[in-house]
């Protein structure tokens, strides 16, 4: 059935946490935090998103996901924001996400160690626990990895490589 | 964000101007992205594929924020798709550099670490500049540009200061391709009048930045850097090498066979 009553933004809020990353389906789009608000002007809802990556190839699915998800409940008067100011960080990824993360194979990120300094060249790996055996004794691989958010990792201990969400 | 412009006013021949400034980085960030996607599938090794790949994501991420811009500035109707897809190669406003072929490894290495070099200061000018537009592009770019920075600079010094071989080929690659360096930094007309009106990021506050940081790499690469070459320039006013008709073919493909293609 279609609810008929106006929506509340609280409810869309609710509705927003069951769309999850298409890319990590583990997180929902306000665990990693790429909805930055939420506005009922009149009839139409306004959703503003803003994406992890410039080229993060997630943003039209998640989009067309946001937009079926609020359908189901009878909105279709809906306006989808990109916003790229203030861009994305990794800061604004949700306790409750990290450790989702954590669980589904992914190393959190560590805050403070986005590479913005370039006097860093060569520099010390990011301590990053393994998401599988715990142990903190890893190394870096490659700053690059599967997805553009992600940087590949392998640990000492139990030698597995795994996917570090690294910090932006 | 989309409404910037209407808050403040252009005169109309600025906002073309600024439109043709955009262009420009658009075209720059697709074709660079465009000859690093060509290395899929074909990097040394596994991670370095994937860096490529990822970093030529990034530029076509960027690119597209830079044409949806573009056509806004524009106001004709034209899309991001018209503007990436339907122009000819004299229309391209890209500088010489990000056209060349990739060559080998380190060809790829010494013309991406001279294009990031320039691309990570003139993302910090731009972020700070009047235009609100250019700066939120910037501001999401520039985190990715610091990592893009970070690998070609550490991949110069393990060349410089590898093998004999590594060593023989870094050194044919600078040969090459420092001649594409200055361009980047010598504004044509378009970018000389908007330097002048300050909307855009004056290039000879980048250069001590950009030269020391070169000079820093350099050392560690136990490279010495290149003095007194003559700098060929053209592409920022659509006068390109033989190379880009070609890169622009297999880009254009489907629209040109299958004009309005979608997905």
């Amino acid at each position: 059935m279609v609810a008929t009553q106006a929506p509340t933004e609280e409810r869309i809020w609710q509705l927003l946490e069951e769309v999850s990353d298409p890319e990590v389906p583990v997180l929902s789009i306000l665990d990693l935090g790429i909805v930055r608000a939420v506005q009922l002007k009149g009839e139409t809802v306004h959703v503003t998103i803003t994406p992890t990556y410039s080229g993060c190839p997630a943003m039209n699915t998640i989009a067309t996901d946001i937009r079926l998800r609020l359908l189901a409940e009878g909105i279709t008067q809906l306006t989808i924001h990109n916003q790229l100011s203030p861009a994305w960080t990794t800061d604004w990824m949700t306790k409750a996400g990290r450790e989702k993360l954590e669980e589904y194979g992914i190393a959190p990120p560590v805050d403070g160690t986005a590479t913005g300094h370039l006097l860093n060249l060569f520099g010390q790996d990011t301590a990053v626990r393994c998401p599988l055996c715990k142990s903190e004794h890893t190394h870096l691989v490659s700053q690059f990895g599967s997805t553009a958010c992600k940087a590949s990792y392998q640990c000492d201990d139990c030698q597995e490589p795994f996917d570090y969400f690294k910090c932006h | 964000m989309a409404d910037s412009l209407t808050t403040a006013p252009i005169p109309t021949e600025t906002q073309t101007q600024l439109f043709h400034y955009v262009v420009q980085l658009a075209d720059t960030s697709l074709i660079l992205a465009h000859r690093l996607s060509e290395w899929c599938g074909h990097g040394p090794i596994l991670e370095q594929d994937l860096a490529l790949a990822n970093i030529a994501l990034d530029f076509l991420g960027e690119a597209r924020s830079y044409y949806q811009y573009a056509a806004e500035l524009e106001g004709q109707g034209r899309t991001e798709d018209d503007l990436a897809y339907l122009r000819s190669a004299v229309e391209y406003r890209n500088p010489l550099l990000v056209e060349q072929p990739n060559g080998d490894f380190a060809a790829t290495i010494v013309r991406q670490f001279i294009y990031d070099t320039f691309h990570y200061h003139l993302l910090q000018q731009l972020q700070a500049g009047p235009d609100t537009q250019l700066a939120a592009i910037a501001e999401k770019s520039v985190k990715e540009a610091a990592y893009h920075l970070k690998w070609s600079s550490e991949w110069v010094i393990r060349l410089g200061d590898g093998t004999e071989e590594s060593r023989r080929r870094v050194e044919q690659a600078i040969a090459g391709l420092w001649r594409y360096a200055g361009e980047l930094t010598t504004p044509n007309p378009t970018e000389k009048e908007l330097q002048a009106a300050g909307l855009v990021p004056d290039y000879t506050a980048m250069l001590p930045q950009m030269e020391a940081h070169i000079a820093r790499v350099f050392a560690e690469a136990t490279l010495p850097v290149p003095q007194g070459v003559f700098m060929q320039k053209g592409g920022k006013d659509g006068r390109h090498t033989e190379y880009l008709g070609y890169l622009l073919t297999e880009l254009q493909y489907m629209q040109r066979t299958y004009p309005g293609l979608t997905w």
